[in-house]
């Protein structure tokens, strides 16, 4: 398996087994996994619901579902998407599994902490399926009042319950994280010789703490504006509508940078690593992070162009918004400058990487549209809004989570996937992915509304191309189910560092012992340091 | 071979064009960045490929100056987007003042339009080539939103104030309403028409009009008829302050401060008479609320008439 001479401690994977000792773990990587069966759960019932509304949208009758099953379905695809995959995604999966890593230690600051946040995501998860099945949920993800606080007849307040709950195990995840980055890297492992992945997770953490309080804040006034008759929205008791959309914004646009900026630290481990380059410009990449998780804070009135807000705040929302795309700008370009000189390889996750690019960069740049107030009167509530937060979240961040899952695979289980099969499930996503929602570009420039159960006739060619799309986006999203679940029987053993990659990560066996390093390591070297002629070892 | 379907939208109002040009301008910048880090990641990847299983990257850390480039010109590009888009809307959100004054309210799922005539429409609006259309919305239960994509306008209409769109209808045709905020079960089946017509042909659809139905006259006689009469008198010797001359006039506040009395004000007024007080009156005060007896479409007719009696002078209230 590894070459290091000293005895191995058996894996994290082994001793102990049971159900017991997995539900009670305090081993950060196998709360990682716990997390991953959770999450993966989630996107298929998420996936499912999708389905139901590209089916629907084959015709321009309303004539598959009935409107209020219609409204649930997109509800309850955001709500499920959102709270229950994109948010913990990575942070949860990838950052549980590898930030202690990472960092040279043995495990977050507060491993009960951690179990704890992953048993209330399961919670909140729960109490939120008992308002699928308990009347449905028909308001939206964005829960808008007054018609989420006193006009929706479905499971409003046990759906805002479970939303509500869940925010908790984000804050707690993020604590231990920002706390486990200042109080446990390997000495030698200073803040500018973490990875990259590790900076993004850091200001994601940031975000995390900071902005999920105000969305449970938010989301209990509703509760309590609709279960206890306390007037916050509603104008017939005195409240005002778009308050909430200023409160819920306030998280909801940072929770995008929640959902990014894991996604863009994955990237800039599998650029240096496939390209066995360091990343260009280390420095500005680490701080585009935090720039951008600032500026997140600064531009939720960028959702609020026609909903009666001054239009001197929005102006305000609208340049700070564009200053989002300056950060965005530097990561991108600095990623491609890795490549230049490279020794790019040809192995599944260049295939991610290479797709994030394309998907990211398009969805970054008609972000740029929406953040145009002029022209935001026009796409604001269309499908264009539709397909850029989907370039942004399916094609930005779950490309770059899928990208990871397939770089980290080997030392997650500790087996060797299909080559073959991971890469055609990156193109079939590729593909998938832009006939679903290129054409929801232009259903939006045309004036489609979101979440319409029925549209005219005239828009069908398009929506028939974009649920075609979604048939290939699901075929390409299986098929890792597959070669995944074979490779846990059947994979040949992954060796240490298949990628030939630097990092610790890539120092100890795979899977990796139960307490990560059988020696207390001692970093001496900047991240990513390929040096020609200082040949790296595969195996 | 054509394109089974169509890339751009009806143009049907004077801000369709810069609408489109600004939407071309966008694309066009992004096609290019798209186009070059889509070429620059491609050509890396194969012209940088892997020759033996050992080989590394060149030793190379970043440059400054690229690192400036790649900063500088997104942010200026940034910021004339951020100009242009920032024109157009305001040149959006300030009708004229010689505008025909429509007034739509949203309901689950329905929109009510009164046009200044009085002639009243569900679901569909019918207005005149040529002429500023300025519509005042108004909702009388959730949040919808009045959206006319071949006119490029969209407004929110909020229960608990007064919003207002306009547009100069610069083609004849019949084109989509929708109601673009999600407002519940039927928020898709909240459709209707906008239908330009000539001139002419509008006098002859409105028909001389509804007479006594106008807003403004609707207006006056809920103003008798909900008592607002007895207390706001013309002569100033009310209880309440003299509204003749109210509108668009600043308005000294209990308590110190002014407002400028705006749609918005007018009706907060009405709803919530204690929220600002004029000054030199009761406060509180002893006007009740009018929000369960006065319907949405009831405010938008008073407001309609206390704006008429800017013009009168002939008590020379203001």
């Amino acid at each position: 398996m590894s070459s290091t001479p000293t005895v191995q401690s058996s894996s994290y994977l082994d001793a102990p087994y049971g159900v017991a000792a997995w539900l009670l773990t305090k081993d950060h990587k196998r709360i990682a996994m716990l997390y991953l069966i959770s999450i993966t759960i989630f996107f298929a019932v998420g996936g499912a619901f999708a389905a139901g509304i590209r089916l629907e949208l084959l015709t321009p009758k309303g004539d598959l579902w009935t409107d209020d099953m219609y409204n649930k379905l997109f509800t309850l695809h955001g709500v499920v998407m959102i709270f229950f995959f994109l948010i913990p995604s990575i942070p949860a999966v990838l950052g549980n599994f590898l930030l202690p890593i990472m960092i040279g230690t043995k495990d977050l600051a507060f491993p009960r902490i951690n179990l704890l946040s992953w048993y209330i995501y399961i919670a909140g998860a729960t109490i939120t399926l008992a308002a699928v099945f308990s009347g449905g949920l028909d308001t939206g993800w964005t829960f808008y009042t007054p018609y989420s606080s006193a006009a929706s007849q479905t499971a409003v307040s046990t759906a805002a319950i479970g939303v509500f709950v869940t925010g908790f195990s984000s804050i707690l995840t993020g604590l231990n994280f920002i706390v486990t980055v200042h109080r446990m890297r390997a000495p030698g492992m200073t803040w500018f010789r973490l990875p990259l992945f590790v900076w993004a997770q850091y200001a994601t953490s940031l975000v995390m703490i900071l902005g999920t309080p105000v969305i449970a804040i938010t989301i209990l006034l509703v509760f309590a504006e609709r279960a206890l008759h306390l007037g916050f929205f509603d104008p017939n008791r005195g409240g005002d509508p778009v308050l909430f959309q200023h409160l819920f914004w306030f998280y909801s646009h940072p929770a995008v940078y929640i959902m990014i900026l894991p996604g863009m630290g994955v990237m800039s481990e599998l650029v240096a690593a496939v390209s066995r380059k360091q990343v260009f410009g280390y420095s500005f990449v680490a701080f585009s992070s935090l720039a951008i998780a600032i500026l997140g804070f600064l531009v939720w009135g960028h959702h609020l162009f026609v909903s009666s807000q001054s239009i001197y705040a929005g102006l305000v929302f609208s340049i700070i918004t564009m200053l989002v795309a300056v950060p965005s700008a530097v990561k991108t370009f600095n990623w491609a400058a890795t490549m230049y000189k490279g020794s790019v390889t040809w192995e599944s996750p260049t295939y991610w990487v290479i797709g994030f690019m394309g998907l990211f960069t398009i969805g970054g740049l008609t972000g740029l549209f929406l953040a145009t107030m002029g022209l935001d009167i026009h796409l604001t509530d269309t499908y264009f809004v539709v397909a850029h937060f989907h370039y942004i979240m399916v094609g930005g961040a779950i490309m770059a989570y899928m990208g990871g899952l397939h770089f980290w695979w080997p030392k997650m289980t500790g087996k060797m996937y299909s080559e073959a099969g991971a890469k055609a499930s990156a193109i079939l996503v590729f593909v998938g992915f832009n006939l679903t929602f290129f054409p929801q570009f232009v259903l939006g420039y045309m004036g489609m509304p979101r979440r319409y159960h029925a549209y005219p006739e005239e828009w069908q060619v398009l929506n028939v191309l974009s649920s075609a799309g979604a048939s290939v986006l699901a075929l390409g999203y299986l098929l890792p189910a597959f070669y995944f679940t074979y490779s846990i029987f059947k994979g040949a053993k992954a060796p240490a560092n298949p990628w030939g990659a630097k990092g610790l990560e890539w120092t100890i066996p795979s899977p990796p012992p139960t307490f990560n390093f059988d020696e207390d390591p001692v970093v001496t070297e900047p991240a990513y340091n390929y040096k020609p002629g200082r040949e790296v070892h595969v195996g | 071979m054509s394109i089974p379907f169509p890339l751009l939208p009806p143009s049907a109002s004077s801000f369709a064009t810069e609408m489109d040009l600004l939407y071309l301008f966008i694309t066009a910048v992004s096609a290019f960045f798209v186009v070059l880090v889509a070429a620059l990641v491609v050509v890396f990847a194969i012209k940088f490929r892997r020759r033996h299983p050992d080989e590394v990257g060149a030793d190379i850390h970043g440059s400054l100056v690229l690192e400036l480039t790649w900063t500088f010109i997104p942010f200026v590009l940034a910021m004339a987007m951020f100009v242009w888009g920032a024109d157009v809307f305001f040149r959006l959100s300030r009708p004229p003042a010689d505008a025909m004054e429509f007034f739509a309210t949203g309901k689950q799922w329905m929109w009510k339009v009164q046009h200044p005539s009085g002639v009243r429409e569900i679901n569909e609006l019918h207005v005149p080539l040529g002429r500023p259309i300025r519509i005042t919305l108004g909702s009388e239960d959730v949040i919808h939103d009045f959206s006319i994509p071949a006119m490029r306008v969209k407004m929110d209409a909020v229960p608990g104030k007064l919003t207002t769109l306009w547009f100069t209808p610069t083609v004849v045709g019949t084109y989509h309403l929708f109601c673009a905020e999600y407002c519940g079960t039927k928020h898709s089946g909240m459709i209707g028409s906008v239908t330009v017509m000539q001139p002419q042909d509008y006098e002859a659809w409105i028909g001389g009009g509804v007479p006594g139905a106008s807003p403004a006259a609707l207006g006056e006689k809920h103003f008798t008829d909900l008592g607002c009469a007895s207390c706001h008198k013309a002569d100033g010797k009310g209880i309440g302050p003299n509204l003749t001359g109210i509108f668009g006039s600043t308005v000294a506040l209990n308590g110190g401060g002014s407002v400028q009395a705006d749609e918005n004000y007018l009706r907060e007024s009405i709803m919530n008479p204690q929220a600002k007080v004029v000054n030199g009156y009761p406060n509180p005060s002893p006007m009740p609320s009018f929000q369960a007896t006065a319907s949405e479409e009831q405010i938008m007719q008073l407001i309609a008439y206390l704006k008429t009696l800017r013009s009168t002078g002939a008590t020379g209230g203001h």
